[in-house]
């Protein structure tokens, strides 16, 4: 039985995270297809079947699909059980909204935000915000899964050539409607994809001081991330946000300012393969976790740093 | 209306969780326990509908071990006006939680449930919507925001990208996120008042529900240690050794 992958897309463009999870479908071992669900989503479809090692795209397109509601694509997810063993989504906002409910319909015990596939049943995942690992296996039939991105490198998008099959659209299961969105717009790369993010703590002191980690990013093509004090202090959104509870992120280079490291933050970045701290406290448990320490006034380092790495 | 508020027992977020040396848990014997900080965020916004007009009852939820009574006291401490105890000492994952919710909202009828959309213990994510699923009710998870109209609930929720609104049919589970409300300290006057308040206990037995676990934990280990670097005097330093003995950024 193949693995089915449920594709986080906008309709347009199929959204990175989705790769990484095929990486997982693909460690498992079995053929890999992809469900595209969504509101005139052909392209999206076609843009699956390029994905490198998916063997079959489905396609369910329909009105009540475009915003991915979970009262209608769960019951449609949970239908294409019967052919597939193993249900996996990105563990985004998106898939850890839909995937229990799937689950629950299915009766199967979820196996959330896996960062190691040990076997078909057998699987690994972080508890107690990433402070401890457990292994876990599942006896149900079907194993629904929701994938830690950072932890599976992604598969290529370009190279598969699979077949794309329309299937049915369930109804509309007319528990709930979108009634519009406030996405935060950005030339930025995304945070949890960027290789290069640079985060505030509480250190900031406020939101009008992030322009200077802004012209920092701006000269490494970096994304701005934040601490969770940074976002209660209400200086950025809580989309910035990268600990336990916020976002998870694995770059090439994390730079963390004036962020003391509580461990609810550490179990956002601490897989990242190169830390910065640039924190005044030189007793601040984030210079445990980094790679290159400067105890120095960030405002301060900040603008030298930026006028650095101009030279 | 009759607001469901479940509440989970966990390890406090300020401890340092340290895996047994046998590898079949966390060590949780002397280690002090509170109520879940996300449904902290779930009872204050119930309690607030209730000040607003719009909420009548407020149930606190809790299950597991007898001490799951100390979160539930908490809850009812913040203004809850009673409790129901699930008293299993067998460990419950959420599949389970949301079957023995179910049962009870089922005999009880609350219109809207709401709860953290996670606890910091499992880390799962799972409950309100798998009570959602099983109920055949709507859903608005990782709320930051929420409005009661017309026997709707609209929901403004968390998501990747910023943030999302939906118009949830009653009755409703809505889970919460960090930035919903500020939990209020409960006073000492209310704290003596929530022990008069009735706790109703009951067993998974009783709701008729097989609350088995359903994933076999294997083993439980540390992650891998991340040994600190080095120190470096100045920004200057600090660029060089990026550029040339990391050779992260060009």
């Amino acid at each position: 039985m193949s693995a089915l992958v449920i594709a986080e897309h906008d309709n347009r463009e199929i959204k990175p995270a989705t790769l990484n999870t095929v990486a997982a479908a693909r460690a498992l071992g079995g053929e890999v297809a992809v469900l595209v669900a969504g509101q005139d989503c052909a392209a999206v479809g076609e843009a699956a079947a390029k994905i490198e090692g998916v063997a079959k795209v489905l396609v369910a397109d329909a009105p009540h699909y475009g915003h991915h509601l979970a009262e209608n694509l769960a019951p449609l997810v949970a239908g294409l059980a019967k052919d597939h063993g193993h249900l996996l989504a990105p563990s985004t906002t998106f898939g850890k909204n839909l995937m229990p409910r799937v689950a629950a319909l299915l009766d199967s015990a979820q196996i959330s935000d896996i960062v190691a596939v040990e076997g078909p049943d057998t699987f690994v995942r972080p508890i107690y915000a990433g402070n401890a690992l457990a292994t876990v296996q599942s006896k149900d039939p079907v194993k629904v899964i929701t994938v830690r991105s950072t932890a599976f490198d992604p598969a290529a998008a370009e190279g598969g050539s699979a077949a794309v099959e329309t299937i049915d659209a369930g109804e509309d299961a007319g528990l709930s409607s979108f009634v519009g969105h406030e996405l935060s717009k950005s030339e930025r790369p995304e945070l949890t994809t960027a290789g290069i993010v640079i985060s505030g703590g509480r250190g900031m002191q406020s939101g009008e001081n992030f322009a200077m980690l802004e012209r920092v990013a701006d000269k490494l093509g970096a994304a701005i991330g934040a601490s969770r004090a940074a976002v209660d202090a209400g200086f950025v959104p809580n989309d910035y946000q990268v600990g336990q509870t916020g976002k998870i992120v694995a770059p090439e280079l994390y730079i963390a300012v004036g962020i003391s490291g509580a461990i609810q933050h550490l179990a956002g970045m601490k897989d990242s393969k190169v830390i910065v701290a640039i924190n005044k406290d030189e007793e601040a448990p984030i210079f445990s976790v980094a790679d290159y320490g400067l105890v120095a006034d960030l405002f301060e380092a900040v603008p030298a740093l930026e006028a650095e790495l101009g030279k | 209306m009759k607001v469901f508020v479940p509440v989970k027992r966990v390890i406090d977020f300020n401890v340092k969780v340290r895996v047994k040396a046998d590898g079949s848990g966390v060590e949780t014997a002397n280690v002090k326990m509170s109520m879940n900080p996300f449904d902290e965020i779930a009872v204050e916004e119930a309690v607030r509908m209730k000040e607003a007009g719009t909420a009548e009852e407020i149930v606190a939820i809790s299950m597991g071990v007898q001490q799951c009574q100390e979160t539930i006291r908490t809850a009812l401490a913040m203004g809850a006006d009673s409790g129901i105890h699930v008293l299993t000492d067998a460990e419950l994952q959420p599949l389970a939680v949301a079957k023995l919710l179910k049962a009870l909202v089922e005999r009880d009828k609350p219109d809207l449930v709401i709860l953290g959309k996670q606890a910091i213990d499992d880390d799962a994510n799972q409950t309100g919507q798998m009570l959602a699923a099983l109920l055949g009710w709507s859903q608005g998870t990782f709320a930051s925001k929420i409005a009661l109209e017309d026997g709707k609930a609209v929901v403004t929720r968390e998501i990747d990208g910023g943030l999302e609104t939906v118009s949830l049919k009653m009755p409703a589970v809505v889970s919460v996120d960090l930035r919903l409300n500020e939990p209020r300290y409960a006073s000492l006057p209310n704290i003596m008042k929530a022990k008069k308040k009735p706790i109703e206990q009951l067993s998974p037995e009783d709701l008729g529900v097989d609350a088995t676990p359903r994933l076999v934990t294997l083993k439980v280990a540390e992650p891998p240690k991340r040994g600190g670097g080095v120190k470096v005097a100045d920004v200057a330093e600090l660029v060089d050794k990026l550029r040339n003995e990391a050779k992260v950024i060009p």
